[in-house]
């Protein structure tokens, strides 16, 4: 058990670093890396205070404390993915009605009557 | 630059085309021999090869996208500028040479004649010669099924992408049009609409040149895409419907 919460904790160590270096190189915007940055810290408290983490098992009926930081960290990561996607969906559309603008006002260019 | 001039009649033909230039030229050929004086607007899916010369020396003018945004969002391209441009019909003829243009006066006349704002060129009515693949039949066949409740009355072709539309549908596409697979999911956002379509016996011939790209992964993938934009959009317009206060119409 206390092998997988320090796996955990250097996971969540590692995902912090990568997301900070990534944010300071502008690889990613900040207001996107919030989320990691939340997901990755709430995963490292939760690997470092064993009595919060046994607390959320005792709350959520669970056999053991493995399973909990497993569906725990799952279940945040799922929230995100999910989080990325409407932002990925809107982004996608706003993309293509631009596109069709810059195509269309490119053609009225061409073909504008001096 | 095309003109809708002030005709109530005017006709714009849409080609959408991404890596046809071998067929294009062609196709914008046989458009201007069976339609004559009928302008032809090829959009361009960002493509590599040199689709736009041979659209432009086959006479026609080129809207040109400055990124691939795949067969919606160029068809919907079109359709905005056809709408921007006043025009009052759009049909949409493939650039890969499949859609016989010698169908276009039918699609056009039946447009006009009916009213209706959409109007599909069938390979499934009348006797027309025209031969499907068994995985495609199939797809048509099962989609059929799932389309005539919702519809309420029979399609027979409603993977055609050979289509008339009138201003009314212009409206509407241009402002809201299905980004990938369109051709299932607009009949399902014009029915929720109250709008009408019909169906004219058409011819699909061989491919030219190139090569279809739909293999049975994508078969699949068209499938599931396909239902689920067709129940997103059920479930939208029927709870807009819901909503909707008594007397408004039916509106969008």
């Amino acid at each position: 058990m206390d092998h997988l919460l320090n796996v955990t904790t250097g996971l969540s160590i590692v995902l912090l670093i990568i997301v900070l270096v990534s944010v300071r190189r502008a690889h990613i915007r900040v207001e996107y890396s919030v989320s990691w940055l939340v997901a990755a810290g709430a995963m490292l408290v939760l690997s470092r205070a064993r009595p919060v983490l046994d607390a959320v098992r005792r709350l959520a009926g669970l056999p053991d404390t493995p399973l909990t930081l497993f569906l725990l960290g799952g279940g945040v990561f799922l929230i995100m993915f999910f989080r990325f996607s409407v932002i990925i969906s809107h982004l996608r559309d706003d993309n293509i009605a631009l596109a069709q603008r810059v195509a269309i006002l490119e053609y009225h260019l061409q073909h504008r009557e001096p | 630059m095309i003109r809708a001039g002030n005709s109530p009649d005017s006709l714009l033909v849409i080609v959408p085309a991404y890596n046809e230039q071998g067929a294009i030229g062609g196709v914008v050929s046989a458009v201007h021999e069976h339609v004559p004086g009928v302008p032809v607007l090829v959009i361009d899916d960002c493509s590599g090869d040199d689709t736009i010369p041979n659209a432009r020396q086959a006479g026609a003018e080129v809207l040109s996208l400055p990124h691939h945004l795949g067969l919606g969002g160029c068809v919907q391209a079109g359709y905005k500028l056809a709408y921007e441009l006043g025009f009052q019909y759009v049909i949409r003829v493939d650039g890969d040479g499949q859609h016989d243009p010698r169908d276009i006066p039918r699609i056009f006349e039946k447009l006009k004649s009916s009213g209706c704002e959409m109007v599909i060129g069938s390979r499934f009515v009348g006797e027309n010669g025209s031969r499907t693949g068994a995985v495609r039949s199939l797809g048509i066949r099962f989609f059929r099924l799932v389309l005539r409740p919702i519809l309420g009355k029979p399609v027979h072709d409603p993977t055609s992408g050979f289509v008339g539309v009138n201003r009314r549908a212009l409206d509407v596409f241009s402002r809201t049009f299905p980004l990938e697979y369109p051709e299932i999911e607009t009949l399902v956002v014009l029915q929720r609409r109250r709008f009408r379509f019909e169906e004219v016996p058409c011819t699909m011939l061989p491919r030219t040149t190139g090569r279809s790209s739909i293999t049975a992964v994508k078969s699949m993938y068209y499938m599931v895409h396909v239902l689920l934009g067709v129940f997103v959009n059920v479930l939208k317009f029927d709870r807009r419907r819901l909503r909707r206060p008594p007397g408004t119409g039916a509106g969008g």
